[in-house]
C-alpha cells in the first residue's frame, strides 16, 4: 500500500499539520505574526532574535541569560513558551519538508513520475 | 526548568496527578512529560499525537530501531536529556545496551544491519546540515530501505529535532540513571500518549 506522503499527506502529514496549525494559529498570548516570525526565524528584534536563532541552530548553547534577556525586554513567560516552541518546530519543519521533497523526487525519478504528488 | 510556569504553572488536578506518579514510580515526573502537561491544547496534545504515531505507530522499523534513531539524532544535537532518555528506551527494547552505545559512538562502524545504518546516516546528515538531496535518498534505498521506512524515519527525526531544542531551551533537569531506567520502562509500556 502506498503511504500517504505520496498522496500529498494524510498520515503523518495530517498530524504534522495539526501541530503546526495549533502553535501558529491556536489560542495563545503572543501575536500570530510574531509566532510566524519565530517559526521562520526571521524578522525578529533583539533579544528575542538571539534566543530564537539559538533555538534553531545551537539549542544546547542556550543560557539562562538568553532567556532572562527576553524576559527583561517585556515578554511574559507564556509568550516565551510559545515563541520557543514555534522556533523549534519551525527549524525541524524546514528539515522535514526538505527531506520529504527529496524523497518525493527520488520516487518520481525511479518510477518515471507515476507516483508523483 | 528555566520558565517558572513550567515548574509551577499547573492546575490543582495536574499537580495531584504529578504527586501520584511520583508516589507510584518513586521518581518525579520527567521534565519532558511536564512540558506536554502545560497548556496542552497549545503544544502538548498535538505533539504527543505526532510523536506517538512516529514512535509506536505501524512501521517496518521496530520500537528499538526508532528509539535508537531518536537517541542518535539527540546525540548530534548534543541534547543530554534526550540522549540518556531514549538511549535507555532503545537499550530496553533491544535488551542490548552495547548496541546502543556502539551506534552513539559511530553508526558507520557499529555492528548493525545495513538498512538501519544507512538510515541513521541519512538522519544524521539531515540533522547536521538541515538539508538532504534526492541522491541521499537513493543511496539509502540502495542499502535496502523502502520509501515507507524512510518516511517513518523522517517522522522520528522531526519529532526529536523539535524535542531536543525544547529540552535545551527550557533546560530539562537531567536525573539519575535509575530515573531514566524507570522512564524507559514506562515509555516501552505506554508509549507517548
Amino acid at each position: 500500500m502506498e503511504k500517504d506522503f505520496q498522496k500529498g499527506g494524510g498520515g503523518f502529514g495530517r498530524l504534522y499539520q495539526g501541530l503546526v496549525d495549533h502553535i501558529l494559529k491556536g489560542k495563545g498570548v503572543s501575536p500570530e505574526a510574531q509566532r510566524r516570525a519565530a517559526f521562520d526565524n526571521s524578522s525578529l528584534m533583539e533579544p528575542l532574535k538571539t534566543l530564537i536563532d539559538k533555538v534553531a541552530n545551537d539549542a544546547y548553547r542556550i543560557s539562562d541569560g538568553d532567556v532572562d534577556a527576553v524576559k527583561r525586554s517585556g515578554k511574559s513567560e507564556d509568550e516565551i513558551f510559545e515563541l520557543v516552541i514555534c522556533g523549534a518546530v519551525g527549524q525541524a519543519s524546514r528539515q522535514y519538508n526538505n527531506a520529504l521533497s527529496a524523497l518525493r523526487q527520488a520516487i518520481t525519478d525511479e518510477t518515471g513520475g507515476r507516483h508523483a504528488s | 526548568m528555566r520558565l517558572d510556569i513550567l515548574n509551577k504553572g499547573y492546575s490543582f488536578g495536574t499537580k495531584a496527578l504529578f504527586a501520584v506518579i511520583k508516589a507510584v514510580s518513586g521518581y518525579p515526573l520527567p521534565d519532558a512529560a511536564k512540558l506536554v502537561f502545560y497548556r496542552p491544547g497549545y503544544y502538548g496534545a498535538p505533539a504527543k499525537k505526532f510523536t506517538h504515531a512516529a514512535m509506536r505507530g505501524p512501521s517496518a522499523w521496530s520500537v528499538g530501531d526508532r528509539e535508537l534513531m531518536a537517541a542518535y539524532v539527540s546525540s548530534l544535537n548534543r541534547c543530554s536529556f534526550c540522549i540518556k532518555a531514549h538511549g535507555a528506551v532503545a537499550a530496553g527494547a533491544y535488551n542490548d545496551r552495547a548496541k546502543v552505545d556502539a551506534v552513539l559512538a559511530d553508526p558507520a562502524t557499529a555492528a548493525i544491519e545495513e538498512p538501519l545504518r544507512a538510515t541513521l546516516l541519512l538522519l544524521g546528515k539531515l540533522t547536521r546540515e538541515n538539508t538532504i538531496a534526492a541522491d541521499d535518498i537513493r543511496v539509502t534505498m540502495t542499502a535496502g530501505v523502502s520509501a515507507s521506512q524512510i518516511e517513518d524515519a523522517l517522522a522520528v527525526c522531526f519529532a526529536f529535532n523539535v524535542t531536543n531544542r525544547l529540552a535545551d531551551a527550557f533546560s530539562f533537569f537531567v536525573p539519575s540513571p535509575d530515573a531514566f531506567e524507570a522512564g524507559a520502562k514506562y515509555l516501552l509500556k505506554r508509549g507517548y500518549q
